[in-house]
Parts: C-alpha cells; structure tokens; sequence
C-alpha cells in the first residue's frame, strides 16, 4: 500500500516528517518498508519559457535558446527541432539528476556555452500519451498555464512523500487511507478528520428508477452485494488533482468515471466496479459459479476459460465479471455509456485467491479481495462515489441503492482482563493505563467490573478475534521497547543432546579432521541425477519422490542418497578446477513408504564421502594421490569415533557404478550397512572427473545403532614386549584378512599387535605371488616373556601360515 | 730440575695452546701425562735428588701436573665448546620454510553456526527436538493456526508432494509434535533446528535453507521472558555489547508477535552499510504462542502461556562472516569451504 503523506495530511493531523512518522509506525507494527520522494528526481527542474532562438554558428541542426527560468535567462544549446521562441518546457539546471540516471552540467556544444537541458518526456520518466501532439517528438511542451520559474515536481504535483507499506495479512484494513489514518492517529496521536462516510453513514440519494435485479445464488461465496445506479454518464479525464493522487498510490489514470472507483477503493480499501447498464442482458445481476468451460473475454481482451470453481457475475446470458478479479469487455464502460451500475460487494477471499492464480489475473481489487473486506461498510463506500460523481459533474446517483445482504455480521466484543494482559507481557499496567491506550483506536468499551474491560470491535478490524489480539494491540500501542527483560523461572532444566544428535556431530567433527570437507547439497535434484550411474530398474534409489510444484526441473525430485550429489558438486568443483576433492556430506534421504505418498516418506539419515586428485607436493612432503585407502582409513577413524567395533569391508563386485575389483561392503553387526571404493571408470568419465575417484556412501541408522561409545580402560603394559618380524610370500588372491586371522588365532592373548609394514610385487617376486612382511608384538600383563617361549610361538605362527596358505617364508 | 720442569711446563703450555682438535689434545696428554710421558719421565731423575729436595721437587711435579691437566681440560672445554657451536651453526635451518601440511577438512560454515545457536540454547537448558523435513498439511499449517485458504500461506509459497504432504515451510510443525509427545509434562523448553523449503531463489533467498525454532511453554511465561532469553542469545551471538529491539510483526501461529532487531555488530547501532544506515539489523520472528497453537499441541491455554522465536541459520552466518550472496553457502565451491 502506498500511503502519499500530504493525502494522508487530509485526514489525520500528522506533525511528524515523513521519515519520523514511517519509524514509529513500524515500531507501533504498520511496517513502512521505505519513504520515497517523488519530486527528489526532479529537484534542479523548473518551468521555462523560451525567449529568443538562434542556429548554431557551426551546427545546423543545433539551436541556441534564451531560456527565461524566473530568476534568470539562461543560455541552452538544444538539437531539438519541435520547439519555438515562447514555448514553457521543462528545464534542468546544473545539478540536476534526472530520473533516467542523465546528471546536468554546465557544457560547451561545439564551442558555444550550454547551461542546462530542455527534457523530453522520457528523460523525466512521463509517459508522453499524457501530453500534447507537438511533444511526442523532441522536448516535452507544457500548455500556456504553466507558470514560469515553478519547480517541475510542484507543477506536476508530485511534490510528494509516498509511504510504502508492508502489511501483514491481518491487516488488511490498511490497504484503504481512511484506516491507514486511524492507526497513525493511534500511533502519533493527532486528530482525525474522518467524512461521514467513513464512519458507515448510508447516502440519501434522490430517487430513480432502478430496474436491475440482484440474486446472490451462492451466498457462502459472496457475503453482500450492493450497486448502485449513475444515470447521465459523461465519460471523460479526471481532474489533475485526482490524477496526481491515483499516480502517487501507484495507479494510473484512465477515465474520470474509472479513476473514481479506484479513488473510492484507495481511500477505504473496497474495490469497486462499473457495468454499462444496457449490456446487462435481462437487466440482471447473478453472482454465481461458471459453468465449467464458460468463457469470458476480459477487460485485457483475453479470453478466460472457467472453471465451476471460479465465482462470477453474470447477466441473464453470460458471464459480464470474473467475481473480485476482473470485468469482462461485454459490459465495458465506454465513451458512449449512459447508465453505469457500480458494484460494491463482498467476495469470499479464498476463491477469489484461487481464482485469480488459475488464471493468472492479480489485480489491486483481487489483493483487497483475497485479504478481507469490510462488508459492512458497502453502501456508504457508494455513498462516496455519489459524492464524487456530482462533484466531477459526471453523472447522477439515483436510489435506491440495491443490497443484498443474507446474513449480515454480528457486532463483536471482546473481553479483555488487566491481569491476563499483564501476564502475558510481563507489565504491571492499571486498569486505566489499558484503557487509554486502547481508546486512541477510538474503539467503544466499558468496564464491566474492575479488571475486565468489554471492548467494541470495530466492523473494519476483523483480526481482532480473541483476547490475545487485543492483548496484542495493548503491547504495541503500549511499546515493546517498555516491555522489561526478565529470564524465565520455574523448574531448571537440563540442556542436552540426545545420543544420536551428539553422534551426527561427532561423525561430522571426525570426517573433518581426516581432512573431507563438509558440503551441503539441496534436498531436492534432477530426476536426471541417478542417470549416469547405471541404475538397474528396480534400484531402491529410482523410488524418487516427485515435487508437485517444483522451482525448476533440476529440483523437482527428493534424493534418495546423497551420492548423486556430491558427485555434481565435485564435477563443478574440477570445472573451476578445484581438481582435488576430499568432500563429506551428513543429511536426510527420502524413500516413500507408500507409492500413493497417502504417508509420509521414510527419512534415513546418511553420510557419504568422496576424494579424488592429490594431495599436492610440497618442499618436504612427497604428492600423495588419493586412493581406496585413504578413505578406507578414514572411516575407520570415524568408526573408532563413533565407538563402532565390530566391523569388517568385504569386497563387492556388483554395484553398477563401482569399480567391481576395488569396492567394499562395509559390514557392521553382520550387515551391510554401507560401501566404499573406487568410482567406475565409465561414471568417473561421465561426471568428467580428473581421474580416480572414491567414493562412500554409508547408512547412518546402522552407524548409530551399533555405536557402543564406551571406553574401558586396561592396565597399561609393565612388562617389555618382544618385537618379531615375518616376512613371506603368498598368493596374491590371498586376502591379508585371512592372514591376520590366522595369526592371532596362533598367537591368542600374548600376541599384542600385528601390523602389516610391507606389501610388495615386482621385481624378485614370482608372478602371481606378492611378498607380505609384518611386524608382531608379544608382550604378556603378567610376566616378562622368555626369549624361548617367544620363539616357539612365532615358529608356530610361520608354520600354520605354511599350512594354511602355502606362504613361503623369506629371510 | 726445576729449571726443565719450568721449561717443560712452559713447552706443555705453549703446544696446548696451539692444538685446535681433540685428537691432537689427547696426543699432548700422552706425550706429558703418559706412562711415557716426559713428566712421567722427569720423575725417574728423583732418585737422583737428595733427601731434602726430594719432596720440594716432588710438590714442583705434582703443580706442573696439575697446571697441565687443568689446561687440557680447559682447553677440551674449550674446544668442546667450539665443536658444538660449528654444529649448531651448521644446523641452522631457515625458519621461514613452510610447516609440514596437516589436510584438514572444513565443517560447513552453515554446520558451525547451527552448532554455535545449539550451544547457546543448550547453556540456558533448552533440549534439541527434531521432525520430518516432508510434513503434513497438518502439522506444518493447520495446528499451526494456519487453516486451509488463510492469507498467510502466501507468506510461505511451498513445494507440495501431494495435496496433504509438502515439504515443511519452517521447523515450527516441530512444536507441535514436540508438545503432543511431552504433553503434561511441563516446562516445555526446545529449540528445533532443521532444513525448511520455500519457493523463493535469489542472492538472499534459497529455496532450501536452515532454521532454528525455539518454545517454551510453561506457567507464568511472558513477553519480558521471550525478550530475556532473546538478549541473552543475540549477546553470546554477537558480542556481549548487543541490544535487541522488538518491532510488532503477525505470525498466524503468535500473539502478540514480534520481529527482532540486534544493534548492529558492525557499527555498533551509529548506522553503517551492513544496517544500511540504521543501527539495527533484522535477526528472527518471535512471539507468545497462539493459544489455538498450545490447545493443538494438548495444553492448557487458559493455565499456561508460552512463547516462540524463529531464525533464519543462513542469516545469521551471513551476518557472522559477512558474506553478501547466500547462493555461496550452496554452490559448495571449495575456495569458499576452505575458509571456514
């Protein structure tokens, strides 16, 4: 809603500049989302008159004027050819910043001094259909009665400050000046200065013959239906006043008759609407539903299909309006209209919502519709367009007025308590404080008994509607800033995390310190996303849920792994090259529990990873490309966070997208709960990777169900351990989780550590064989371990390793 | 005697003094210390002594012994000394060298932020409830005091999946599960932290996006309260100078209801850039839960009051960083990640 301040002067003593009163009304809640100054464009501009006119000495097509601007003459080189020695244009002086960005010096054109510009419409942003034939082409002439020396901006009558406001849907009430100034009388306080009519007072109009006839045949659609009869139209412009007004609000002029509804409607927020009396077929006013497939053409000479949802008005043929949204051309007021019946009704907000979005149709009308209007006040807004029409000489209001109105509201009251009010804001106001601060809404009350305070609700403050509304206008009428700061009492209460939000924490802190950065993917993707990665047809991950409505094709599904996505954001990482990756990221998937989605989806919680390229060289430290197990290590760091045990990777061959030599399952509590590995080269080189690519993707539900996060202590050793070597030499299918296997079942509880410190093929080793060297630990908690039963153990060890794998043991 | 003992005192001295390695110094040792040595050999000339000089020359040995080891051992000291210094001096390594790179990972700059609001919220005893990111009508407006064909759903413009199922336009449905599961038990105090979804992509709106929504229900809570813990959050926030201000607002699911302000964290409230000139800069929407709100969720709304708030985790990391285009926080490019 743009609010034009000296309008709004009109109706309320306001002494506050303009700046001022946005700020308290924003802190009293009507948000004022900017003050603009109209004429700030136009400032340096003035009204001149040209005095005397010569050719440029060194130009032909360039005129040298003596411009008369009030104070002075000034000299203006103009290339314009449609001007002549007397003409008023507008003139900006040095200074000046037009409104189309151009910024005005003092110059020299071709040598001769120029001190300021003759404008033409378009450098001041006017629409040239306003103005005269001789100003389409060339500099803007102003009819004789402009006044020399005038500031432009006054001349035009846009010396103007516009509040716009940003209301909330409660309160529409705002959309119309006449509320807009009883909340600044409440908020600055000064007086109102409110006409009849605005308080609800029906007009006396002189009788007429009125023989249209109204029928409301869906009540629950339309609440009230008033019109009322203008005889004697003499269509024409409206008064410059009229237009600088409608122009401020952000409307633009069109016909006195026209521009006199939507006046109406910007001063008292109901949208109104004129029908040509004789093109209603049958004389007839229906209020009814389309009929499905009904077409209408409106106003915009579109032709609208309806539907039986859409609410319309129609003669005794066909539909003549679109209920709230817009009028069709087959009762359009023309220049040769007579009789005009004005509409002044209420619409149910929700179809007019739904209608105006099937067809794409918002309007000014349609918003106040969608939001509420006060159907109470429908015959006195007509009231007002009688005014209006006698004092333009347009025409004639004739009664009576016709109305229908089946179940007209009933006034509300509401209860407010002193103690509920002070409660509820943490005040210690009085009775007559609470009083006080209410009646500057000049609402009606009385106290029934001390403490409880009966308030009238007005018919235009329909968001007021229980005791917390009021309790509300209390607070802001009062001042937030009063409102005191006090912390809550009561039970102290503990402030924790529950165990599987500190695990998806700590999950998060242990990928990072293995070096993944973290990213965050949108929830939604293309339903192209799974495409490159070789999907068998009934893959769980196909089960994507569709988005209705979505923003963009690209976000129209619900991802169903994380996967897909950290693979894109990795392909537009290497596309700026950013060519080493080490990414992770932790959220929610979706599956559906039901194909008719009649429930909600399953959300499983996953965390999935992927690296690639290289840890760069640097002047100490080798470059390390990333490869399986690199990955592999860091989940086994995260297992180690997370307090997971008991898992195991086993290799896996049939994921589509995974390279089927160099991909593991991961196993937890003897399920899968989880893979990892190297990408497939085929989907590395459709995502246009750089190279190897691991990826993991893992199921936090199985994580989190098998994190014990218990720590034990035992004792530190006492007793020196005894570090022995093997080295030898098996087949290269031998996996070394079989060997460390039969290792510690040899070695059993005296055996404290092996680690695996070499892996070779090449050179020296047979083909098809690969050299294995580990180091072992014995140590015991209870004795020093002699050299003789060290040795006879880690001889049994080489010789169950012979057996068991045929491991030729090297020296 | 005494004459060559001072002279193979002076002749030792002299050759030690020269020596600039210890091999050489042990050398010395051997030649006047040794069982050979000169010294060593001077004492067999004793015999020749009388019984008087004896002991006199003696005692002269004995000081030109003792000058010498003292002198060798000074000396090794010395070039001890000087052989630990030319090692250190050929140890110097040039500091300015580039320390060893330790690959650390980045938590999402969004990640931190949530985890900073939980903090804060879990000092003054609030507990973490969560909910379904794909709602139902239901939870996400109808008990919300939100019903079908209000105005203000156009506030939120949603992604449905079906007529009855979209995806959550804030973490507020959480309220309302969190209170049907506590309910009687009081007081009700959580925040619920999430990913919402709205129908909105620019440089400041995302389509997805992070909120935090905070609840308290009990008996006696007021406006002051909400304003309370408000301060105290926007002051651990963004530093113990800030000062909030509440402007009057509409929620359908509050009332009254409340925008807040923080005093600018870069000006400090004297008008800047970042405030565009105001002092004050828009964090969340607050406001005393709607007693429709607490009689869906199962609560008395004539005993007990509550209050709620809701912010954006977004804008409070682009606020924390400064960072001018909430589409970074998404594009995931690692030049941006790394700084965090």
């Amino acid at each position: 809603m743009r609010v034009a301040y000296k309008w709004l002067k009109e109706l309320v003593d306001v002494s506050l500049p303009p700046e001022e009163l946005a700020e308290k009304m924003t802190m009293a809640g009507i948000a004022v989302e900017k003050v603009e100054n109209l004429a700030q464009s136009l400032d340096r501009v003035c009204v001149g008159q040209i005095t005397g006119m010569e050719h440029h000495p060194d130009a032909d097509k360039l005129w040298i004027c003596q411009v008369d601007v009030g104070t002075e003459t000034r000299q203006i080189v103009t290339g314009a050819q449609n001007v002549q020695t007397g003409d008023k244009l507008p003139v900006a002086m040095d200074g000046a910043h037009l409104p189309n960005g151009v910024e005005i010096k003092p110059a020299k054109l071709r040598g001769v001094p120029s001190n300021g510009m003759l404008c033409s419409t378009g450098e001041l942003n006017l629409d040239p259909q306003d103005w005269s034939e001789r100003s389409q082409n060339g500099i803007l002439i102003l009819p004789e009665d402009a006044q020399v020396g005038q500031p432009f901006a006054e001349y035009l009558g846009v010396d103007e400050y516009v509040l716009e406001l940003e209301l909330y849907p409660n309160r529409a009430d705002c959309l119309g000046m006449i509320n807009v100034a009883r909340e600044v009388a409440a908020i600055a306080g000064g007086a109102l200065h409110l006409p009849a009519w605005a308080n609800g007072i029906e007009p006396q109009l002189p009788a007429g013959e009125v023989a249209t006839k109204v029928t409301i045949a869906t009540p629950a659609l339309c609440r009230r239906y008033a019109a009322m009869l203008i005889e004697d139209v003499k269509i024409g412009e409206s008064p410059l006043w009229m237009k600088q007004r409608l122009t401020a609000a952000g409307m633009r002029p069109i016909s006195n008759l026209v521009d006199i509804t939507n006046y109406v409607m910007l001063e008292m927020g109901q949208p109104l609407h004129a029908f040509d009396v004789a093109k209603l077929a049958g004389n007839q006013i229906i209020v009814r539903p389309a009929q499905p497939g009904e077409t209408i053409v409106t106003l915009d000479n579109v032709t609208r299909t309806l539907d039986a949802e859409m609410l319309v008005i129609a003669d005794q043929d066909s539909p003549v309006a679109i209920a709230g949204v817009m009028g069709g051309l087959n009762s359009e007021v023309t220049a040769d209209t007579r009789s005009i019946l004005i509409e002044s009704a209420h619409f149910l907000g929700s179809s007019v919502r739904r209608t105006s979005r099937k067809l794409g149709l918002r309007s000014e009308a349609s918003q106040r519709f969608e939001k509420g209007v006060n159907a109470a006040n429908l015959v006195a807004v007509l009231g007002r367009v009688a005014t209006l029409v006698e004092q333009l000489g347009i025409g004639r209001a004739v009664g009576p007025v016709l109305d229908s109105y089946p179940e007209p509201l009933a006034p509300v009251a509401l209860e407010l308590h002193t103690a509920k009010v002070n409660a509820l804001l943490g005040l210690n106001l009085k009775d007559e404080q609470i009083e006080s601060t209410l009646a500057r809404l000049d609402f009606a009350m009385h106290w029934a008994e001390a403490g409880k305070l009966v308030v009238q609700i007005p018919p235009y403050r329909a968001d007021l509607v229980v005791e917390v509304d009021l309790i509300e206008e209390v607070a802001r009428l009062h001042g937030f800033d009063k409102i005191g700061t006090t912390l809550p009492r009561g039970v102290t209460t503990l402030g924790k995390r529950s165990r599987e939000q500190g695990l998806k924490l700590a999950a998060k802190k242990s990928m990072a310190a293995s070096g993944f950065t973290e990213v965050i993917n949108f929830s939604f993707s293309s339903p192209k996303a799974l495409e490159r990665l070789k999907l068998v047809e009934e893959h769980i991950w196909r089960r994507q849920i569709k988005v209705l409505n979505p923003l963009r094709d690209e976000l129209s599904v619900m991802r169903t792994t994380l996967l897909p996505g950290l693979l894109e954001t990795a392909a537009r990482n290497v596309s700026r090259r950013n060519l080493d990756l080490t990414l992770f990221e932790q959220g929610y998937v979706y599956l559906p529990t039901d194909p008719q989605m009649l429930s909600l989806p399953d959300e499983i919680y996953e965390i999935a990873g992927l690296a690639c390229g290289t840890v760069p060289k640097t002047w100490n430290q080798a470059q390390v490309t990333q490869d399986f197990f690199f990955v592999k290590g860091a989940l086994q760091s995260l297992f180690t966070d997370l307090g997971i045990n008991n898992y195991s990777f086993i290799s896996v061959k049939d994921i589509p997208f995974m390279h089927p030599g160099r991909t593991a399952n991961i196993m937890i509590r003897g399920k899968v709960a989880g893979f990892m590995g190297e990408l497939h080269p085929e989907v590395v080189e459709a995502y246009a990777l750089p190279g190897n690519t691991y990826v993991f993707v893992l199921d936090g539900p199985a994580l989190f169900a098998a994190a014990e996060g218990k720590v034990k202590f035992s004792p530190v050793p006492r007793f020196p351990a005894v570090t022995r070597d093997i080295a030898l030499l098996v087949d290269e299918t031998v996996t070394v989780e079989k060997i460390y296997r039969s290792i510690r079942k040899v070695g059993k509880e005296l055996l404290r550590e092996v680690r695996l410190f070499d892996v070779y093929q090449g050179q020296q080793v047979p083909k098809g064989k690969k050299s294995l060297a580990f180091t072992l630990n014995y140590q015991s908690g209870e004795r020093t371990l002699t050299d003789e039963e060290v040795t006879k153990l880690h001889e049994t060890i080489k010789a169950t390793l012979d057996k068991e794998f045929g491991a030729e043991l090297r020296q | 005697m005494e004459q060559e003992l001072a002279a193979l005192q002076l002749e030792a001295e002299a050759a030690i003094a020269q020596i600039t390695l210890l091999e050489g110094l042990n050398e010395l040792r051997v030649k006047y210390l040794g069982k050979k040595g000169l010294l060593t050999a001077s004492l067999r000339n004793m015999g020749a002594l009388s019984a008087e000089e004896r002991p006199r020359v003696g005692q002269i040995v004995n000081t030109v012994r003792d000058v010498i080891e003292s002198q060798l051992a000074a000396k090794e000291e010395q070039l001890r000394l000087a052989a630990l210094a030319s090692r250190l001096a050929q140890e110097t390594i040039d500091v300015t060298l580039p320390g060893r790179t330790f690959i650390k990972g980045n938590v999402h700059p969004l990640s931190q932020v949530q985890e900073e609001i939980e903090q804060i919220f879990l000092g003054m005893g609030f507990t973490i409830a969560e909910g379904p990111e794909i709602e139902t009508d239901y939870y996400n407006f109808e008990a919300l005091n939100i019903p079908k064909d209000h105005p203000a759903r156009e506030m939120q413009d949603s992604f449905y999946i079906t007529e009855e199922i979209l995806l959550r336009t804030h973490t507020s449905p959480v309220q309302i599960r969190a209170m049907e599961k506590l309910v009687p038990s009081l007081p009700v105090k959580l925040i619920c932290p999430g990913k919402v979804f709205r129908k909105d992509d620019d440089a400041t709106h995302s389509p997805m996006f992070h909120q935090v929504e905070g609840l308290v229900v009990d008996k006696g809570i007021s406006l002051a309260d909400l304003k309370g813990i408000l301060l105290e959050f926007a002051r651990q926030m963004f530093g113990p100078e800030r000062q909030i201000r509440l402007r009057p607002s509409f929620f359908p699911f509050t009332e009254p209801s409340a925008e807040v302000d923080v005093s600018c964290m870069l000006c400090g409230g004297s008008g800047c850039r970042i405030c565009k000139g105001s002092g004050w800069i828009e964090i969340l929407g607050s406001g005393m839960v709607h007693p429709n709100v607490l009689k869906m969720g199962g609560y008395d709304s004539e005993e007990l009051t509550g209050f709620a708030f809701g912010m954006g985790v977004e804008r409070i990391a682009m606020l924390k960083y400064g960072i001018d285009d909430m589409r970074y926080l998404y594009d995931n490019d690692l030049r941006f990640l790394k700084q965090f």
